[in-house]
Protein backbone atom coordinates (compact mmCIF):
# COMPACT_ATOMS: atom_id res chain seq x y z
CA UNK A 1 0.00 0.00 0.00
CA UNK A 2 1.34 3.42 -0.94
CA UNK A 3 1.66 5.99 1.81
CA UNK A 4 -0.88 8.84 1.68
CA UNK A 5 0.19 11.75 -0.51
CA UNK A 6 1.12 14.94 1.35
CA UNK A 7 -1.52 17.66 1.01
CA UNK A 8 -0.70 20.17 -1.72
CA UNK A 9 0.40 23.64 -0.61
CA UNK A 10 -2.48 26.12 -0.24
CA UNK A 11 -3.01 28.16 -3.42
CA UNK A 12 -1.84 31.40 -1.80
CA UNK A 13 1.45 29.81 -0.76
CA UNK A 14 2.03 28.53 -4.29
CA UNK A 15 1.21 31.93 -5.81
CA UNK A 16 3.42 33.77 -3.37
CA UNK A 17 6.34 31.47 -4.10
CA UNK A 18 6.01 31.91 -7.87
CA UNK A 19 5.46 35.67 -7.70
CA UNK A 20 8.47 36.08 -5.41
CA UNK A 21 10.67 34.17 -7.86
CA UNK A 22 9.44 36.25 -10.81
CA UNK A 23 9.97 39.49 -8.89
CA UNK A 24 13.53 38.49 -7.99
CA UNK A 25 14.19 37.82 -11.67
CA UNK A 26 12.71 41.08 -12.98
CA UNK A 27 13.31 43.63 -10.21
CA UNK A 28 17.05 43.09 -10.18
CA UNK A 29 17.52 44.39 -13.73
CA UNK A 30 17.80 48.20 -13.87
CA UNK A 31 17.11 48.42 -17.62
CA UNK A 32 13.73 46.65 -17.22
CA UNK A 33 12.79 49.36 -14.71
CA UNK A 34 14.15 52.12 -16.96
CA UNK A 35 11.81 51.08 -19.78
CA UNK A 36 8.97 50.45 -17.27
CA UNK A 37 8.40 46.84 -18.36
CA UNK A 38 6.26 44.66 -16.08
CA UNK A 39 5.28 41.00 -16.23
CA UNK A 40 1.85 39.49 -15.81
CA UNK A 41 1.87 35.82 -14.74
CA UNK A 42 -0.87 33.23 -15.26
CA UNK A 43 0.49 29.87 -14.09
CA UNK A 44 3.76 29.55 -15.95
CA UNK A 45 2.67 31.88 -18.79
CA UNK A 46 4.19 35.35 -18.81
CA UNK A 47 3.00 38.42 -20.68
CA UNK A 48 5.37 41.37 -20.82
CA UNK A 49 3.74 44.82 -20.52
CA UNK A 50 5.28 48.04 -21.78
CA UNK A 51 3.13 50.95 -20.53
CA UNK A 52 3.38 53.89 -22.91
CA UNK A 53 5.66 56.70 -21.81
CA UNK A 54 6.82 59.84 -23.63
CA UNK A 55 10.48 58.84 -23.33
CA UNK A 56 9.84 55.74 -25.47
CA UNK A 57 8.99 57.83 -28.54
CA UNK A 58 11.32 57.70 -31.52
CA UNK A 59 9.57 59.78 -34.14
CA UNK A 60 7.75 62.68 -32.46
CA UNK A 61 5.87 63.61 -35.67
CA UNK A 62 3.83 60.40 -35.94
CA UNK A 63 4.35 59.83 -32.92
CA UNK A 64 5.73 56.27 -32.86
CA UNK A 65 7.60 54.12 -30.35
CA UNK A 66 11.34 54.07 -31.10
CA UNK A 67 12.35 51.00 -33.10
CA UNK A 68 15.14 50.41 -30.60
CA UNK A 69 12.60 50.36 -27.76
CA UNK A 70 10.56 47.78 -29.65
CA UNK A 71 13.65 45.60 -30.13
CA UNK A 72 14.62 46.09 -26.48
CA UNK A 73 11.12 45.19 -25.27
CA UNK A 74 11.18 41.99 -27.33
CA UNK A 75 14.68 41.11 -26.10
CA UNK A 76 13.73 41.67 -22.45
CA UNK A 77 10.59 39.54 -22.92
CA UNK A 78 12.67 36.76 -24.53
CA UNK A 79 15.40 36.71 -21.85
CA UNK A 80 12.91 36.80 -18.96
CA UNK A 81 10.84 34.01 -20.55
CA UNK A 82 13.95 31.85 -21.01
CA UNK A 83 15.22 32.53 -17.47
CA UNK A 84 11.73 31.95 -16.07
CA UNK A 85 11.49 28.58 -17.83
CA UNK A 86 14.80 27.54 -16.24
CA UNK A 87 13.78 28.92 -12.85
CA UNK A 88 10.32 27.33 -12.94
CA UNK A 89 11.74 23.80 -13.02
CA UNK A 90 14.02 24.49 -10.06
CA UNK A 91 11.22 26.15 -8.15
CA UNK A 92 8.55 23.51 -8.71
CA UNK A 93 10.92 20.70 -7.80
CA UNK A 94 11.88 22.47 -4.61
CA UNK A 95 15.54 22.93 -5.54
CA UNK A 96 15.28 26.71 -5.06
CA UNK A 97 13.90 28.32 -1.94
CA UNK A 98 12.11 31.50 -3.04
CA UNK A 99 12.39 32.93 0.49
CA UNK A 100 16.09 33.38 -0.15
CA UNK A 101 15.83 34.51 -3.76
CA UNK A 102 17.45 37.86 -4.28
CA UNK A 103 18.66 39.34 -7.56
CA UNK A 104 22.21 38.57 -6.46
CA UNK A 105 21.47 34.94 -5.55
CA UNK A 106 19.54 34.09 -8.71
CA UNK A 107 21.03 31.78 -11.30
CA UNK A 108 22.96 33.82 -13.90
CA UNK A 109 21.05 35.16 -16.90
CA UNK A 110 21.40 33.79 -20.43
CA UNK A 111 23.50 35.96 -22.77
CA UNK A 112 22.21 37.16 -26.13
CA UNK A 113 24.22 35.88 -29.10
CA UNK A 114 22.05 37.28 -31.88
CA UNK A 115 18.70 39.00 -32.05
CA UNK A 116 16.67 39.74 -35.18
CA UNK A 117 13.67 42.04 -35.08
CA UNK A 118 11.11 42.36 -37.87
CA UNK A 119 9.01 45.50 -37.79
CA UNK A 120 5.52 44.82 -39.09
CA UNK A 121 3.71 48.03 -38.18
CA UNK A 122 4.42 51.33 -36.57
CA UNK A 123 4.49 51.16 -32.75
CA UNK A 124 1.62 53.42 -31.65
CA UNK A 125 1.75 55.70 -28.60
CA UNK A 126 -0.13 53.10 -26.54
CA UNK A 127 0.69 50.23 -24.18
CA UNK A 128 2.37 47.22 -25.79
CA UNK A 129 2.36 43.54 -24.85
CA UNK A 130 4.66 40.65 -25.72
CA UNK A 131 4.78 36.91 -25.27
CA UNK A 132 7.80 34.74 -25.90
CA UNK A 133 8.12 31.03 -26.55
CA UNK A 134 11.27 28.98 -26.06
CA UNK A 135 11.65 27.23 -29.42
CA UNK A 136 14.63 25.18 -28.31
CA UNK A 137 16.43 24.90 -25.01
CA UNK A 138 19.67 22.95 -24.94
CA UNK A 139 22.60 22.65 -22.59
CA UNK A 140 24.62 25.43 -24.24
CA UNK A 141 22.22 27.26 -26.55
CA UNK A 142 18.58 28.29 -26.55
CA UNK A 143 16.39 29.91 -29.20
CA UNK A 144 13.39 32.05 -28.37
CA UNK A 145 10.62 33.46 -30.56
CA UNK A 146 8.76 36.54 -29.35
CA UNK A 147 5.87 38.62 -30.63
CA UNK A 148 4.55 42.03 -29.60
CA UNK A 149 1.16 43.61 -30.18
CA UNK A 150 -0.85 46.61 -29.02
CA UNK A 151 -4.61 47.02 -29.34
CA UNK A 152 -5.23 43.87 -31.34
CA UNK A 153 -3.68 40.49 -30.53
CA UNK A 154 -4.01 39.38 -34.14
CA UNK A 155 -2.09 42.38 -35.49
CA UNK A 156 1.44 42.11 -34.06
CA UNK A 157 3.55 45.24 -34.64
CA UNK A 158 6.86 43.38 -34.34
CA UNK A 159 8.28 39.94 -33.83
CA UNK A 160 11.78 38.67 -33.21
CA UNK A 161 13.95 35.58 -32.91
CA UNK A 162 16.87 35.42 -30.52
CA UNK A 163 19.66 32.93 -29.87
CA UNK A 164 21.13 32.78 -26.38
CA UNK A 165 24.11 31.29 -24.62
CA UNK A 166 22.95 29.40 -21.55
CA UNK A 167 24.30 30.47 -18.17
CA UNK A 168 27.31 28.50 -17.03
CA UNK A 169 28.32 27.34 -20.52
CA UNK B 1 30.26 80.57 -36.00
CA UNK B 2 27.76 77.75 -36.00
CA UNK B 3 27.54 75.39 -38.93
CA UNK B 4 23.87 75.12 -40.01
CA UNK B 5 24.39 71.57 -41.31
CA UNK B 6 25.91 70.42 -38.01
CA UNK B 7 23.05 72.04 -36.15
CA UNK B 8 20.57 70.13 -38.26
CA UNK B 9 22.50 66.93 -37.54
CA UNK B 10 22.42 67.36 -33.78
CA UNK B 11 18.69 67.99 -34.10
CA UNK B 12 18.33 64.55 -35.62
CA UNK B 13 19.08 62.99 -32.24
CA UNK B 14 17.71 65.73 -30.00
CA UNK B 15 14.31 65.58 -31.65
CA UNK B 16 13.88 61.91 -30.72
CA UNK B 17 12.76 61.66 -27.07
CA UNK B 18 14.14 58.16 -26.53
CA UNK B 19 17.56 59.17 -27.86
CA UNK B 20 17.59 62.10 -25.45
CA UNK B 21 16.65 59.72 -22.61
CA UNK B 22 19.67 57.56 -23.49
CA UNK B 23 21.99 60.58 -23.74
CA UNK B 24 22.94 59.89 -27.36
CA UNK B 25 25.35 62.29 -29.06
CA UNK B 26 25.52 62.50 -32.83
CA UNK B 27 29.20 62.65 -33.78
CA UNK B 28 28.84 62.63 -37.58
CA UNK B 29 26.16 62.18 -40.20
CA UNK B 30 26.88 62.60 -43.91
CA UNK B 31 26.77 60.83 -47.28
CA UNK B 32 25.22 57.59 -46.07
CA UNK B 33 27.33 57.27 -42.93
CA UNK B 34 26.67 58.10 -39.30
CA UNK B 35 28.41 57.88 -35.95
CA UNK B 36 26.48 58.15 -32.67
CA UNK B 37 27.77 57.57 -29.13
CA UNK B 38 26.05 56.87 -25.83
CA UNK B 39 27.43 57.03 -22.27
CA UNK B 40 27.41 54.03 -19.91
CA UNK B 41 24.56 54.57 -17.46
CA UNK B 42 23.61 52.54 -14.37
CA UNK B 43 19.93 52.71 -15.42
CA UNK B 44 20.71 50.74 -18.59
CA UNK B 45 22.38 47.78 -16.88
CA UNK B 46 21.01 44.40 -17.96
CA UNK B 47 23.07 42.15 -15.70
CA UNK B 48 23.24 43.62 -12.20
CA UNK B 49 26.09 41.32 -11.16
CA UNK B 50 28.45 42.41 -13.94
CA UNK B 51 27.18 45.96 -14.59
CA UNK B 52 27.03 45.24 -18.33
CA UNK B 53 24.56 47.35 -20.33
CA UNK B 54 21.47 45.52 -21.63
CA UNK B 55 21.50 44.47 -25.29
CA UNK B 56 18.28 46.40 -25.76
CA UNK B 57 20.05 49.72 -25.20
CA UNK B 58 22.60 48.71 -27.85
CA UNK B 59 19.65 47.93 -30.16
CA UNK B 60 18.32 51.46 -29.68
CA UNK B 61 21.76 52.89 -30.47
CA UNK B 62 22.19 50.68 -33.57
CA UNK B 63 18.68 51.44 -34.86
CA UNK B 64 19.18 55.18 -34.41
CA UNK B 65 22.61 55.11 -36.03
CA UNK B 66 21.35 53.04 -38.98
CA UNK B 67 18.44 55.45 -39.40
CA UNK B 68 20.81 58.43 -39.28
CA UNK B 69 23.04 56.89 -41.99
CA UNK B 70 19.96 56.39 -44.16
CA UNK B 71 18.58 59.89 -43.53
CA UNK B 72 21.95 61.44 -44.40
CA UNK B 73 21.35 60.38 -48.01
CA UNK B 74 20.16 63.26 -50.17
CA UNK B 75 16.49 63.72 -51.07
CA UNK B 76 14.86 61.60 -48.37
CA UNK B 77 11.80 62.67 -46.42
CA UNK B 78 11.54 59.76 -44.02
CA UNK B 79 12.60 56.21 -43.20
CA UNK B 80 11.37 53.33 -41.06
CA UNK B 81 13.11 50.16 -39.93
CA UNK B 82 11.95 47.00 -41.70
CA UNK B 83 14.33 44.64 -39.93
CA UNK B 84 17.39 44.81 -37.73
CA UNK B 85 19.70 41.95 -36.85
CA UNK B 86 22.25 42.38 -34.08
CA UNK B 87 25.08 40.02 -33.14
CA UNK B 88 26.65 40.47 -29.73
CA UNK B 89 30.33 39.60 -29.82
CA UNK B 90 31.27 40.43 -26.25
CA UNK B 91 29.90 42.30 -23.22
CA UNK B 92 30.53 46.06 -23.32
CA UNK B 93 32.91 47.09 -20.54
CA UNK B 94 30.99 48.78 -17.69
CA UNK B 95 31.71 52.49 -17.37
CA UNK B 96 32.83 52.95 -20.98
CA UNK B 97 31.09 55.00 -23.65
CA UNK B 98 29.63 53.01 -26.56
CA UNK B 99 30.05 54.30 -30.10
CA UNK B 100 28.12 53.03 -33.12
CA UNK B 101 29.17 53.57 -36.73
CA UNK B 102 26.74 52.78 -39.52
CA UNK B 103 27.04 52.87 -43.28
CA UNK B 104 24.39 52.58 -45.89
CA UNK B 105 25.91 50.12 -48.39
CA UNK B 106 23.08 49.86 -50.89
CA UNK B 107 19.98 51.86 -51.77
CA UNK B 108 17.10 51.02 -54.05
CA UNK B 109 14.09 53.18 -54.87
CA UNK B 110 12.31 52.12 -51.69
CA UNK B 111 14.80 50.32 -49.44
CA UNK B 112 18.15 51.26 -47.87
CA UNK B 113 20.49 48.57 -46.51
CA UNK B 114 22.85 49.34 -43.65
CA UNK B 115 25.54 47.66 -41.59
CA UNK B 116 26.81 48.94 -38.28
CA UNK B 117 29.43 48.21 -35.63
CA UNK B 118 29.44 49.20 -31.95
CA UNK B 119 32.63 49.58 -29.93
CA UNK B 120 33.57 50.60 -26.39
CA UNK B 121 36.99 51.83 -25.23
CA UNK B 122 38.67 48.92 -27.04
CA UNK B 123 37.94 49.89 -30.65
CA UNK B 124 39.89 46.88 -31.98
CA UNK B 125 37.35 44.41 -30.63
CA UNK B 126 33.74 45.38 -31.46
CA UNK B 127 31.00 44.81 -28.91
CA UNK B 128 28.27 44.19 -31.48
CA UNK B 129 27.54 44.33 -35.18
CA UNK B 130 24.26 44.86 -36.97
CA UNK B 131 22.65 44.73 -40.38
CA UNK B 132 19.33 46.28 -41.24
CA UNK B 133 16.89 47.26 -43.96
CA UNK B 134 14.98 50.54 -43.89
CA UNK B 135 11.96 51.58 -45.91
CA UNK B 136 12.62 55.01 -47.37
CA UNK B 137 10.33 57.76 -48.52
CA UNK B 138 11.74 60.14 -51.09
CA UNK B 139 11.08 63.85 -50.94
CA UNK B 140 8.54 65.09 -53.52
CA UNK B 141 7.80 61.45 -54.21
CA UNK B 142 4.64 62.08 -56.28
CA UNK B 143 6.32 61.01 -59.51
CA UNK B 144 8.58 58.45 -57.86
CA UNK B 145 5.81 56.07 -56.79
CA UNK B 146 7.71 54.12 -54.10
CA UNK B 147 6.37 50.69 -53.13
CA UNK B 148 4.21 52.21 -50.41
CA UNK B 149 6.17 51.49 -47.25
CA UNK B 150 2.94 52.64 -45.53
CA UNK B 151 2.87 52.48 -41.76
CA UNK B 152 5.72 50.06 -41.18
CA UNK B 153 8.61 50.49 -38.99
CA UNK B 154 10.22 51.59 -35.88
CA UNK B 155 12.31 54.58 -35.20
CA UNK B 156 12.67 57.26 -37.75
Amino acid sequence: MTPPRPAPDPVQVVKQRRDAALAALVDGVPYIGFLGIRFDRRGDELTALLPFDAKLIGNPDLPAIHGGVTAAFLEVAAIVELSWTLLWEELEQGRIDPAHLRPETLPRLPKTIGFTTDYLRSGLPRDAYARARVARSGRRFASVRVEAWQDNRDRPFAHAMGHFLMPGS
Amino acid sequence: MSDPAALHDQDFVNRLPHCRALGMVLERMAAGRACISMPWDARLVGDPRSGVIHGGAISALMDTCGGAAVMSLPGLRGSATIDLRIDYMRPATPGQRITARAECYHVTRSVAFIRAVATDGDAEHPVASATGAFAIERAGGGDEKPDAPDTRGGAE
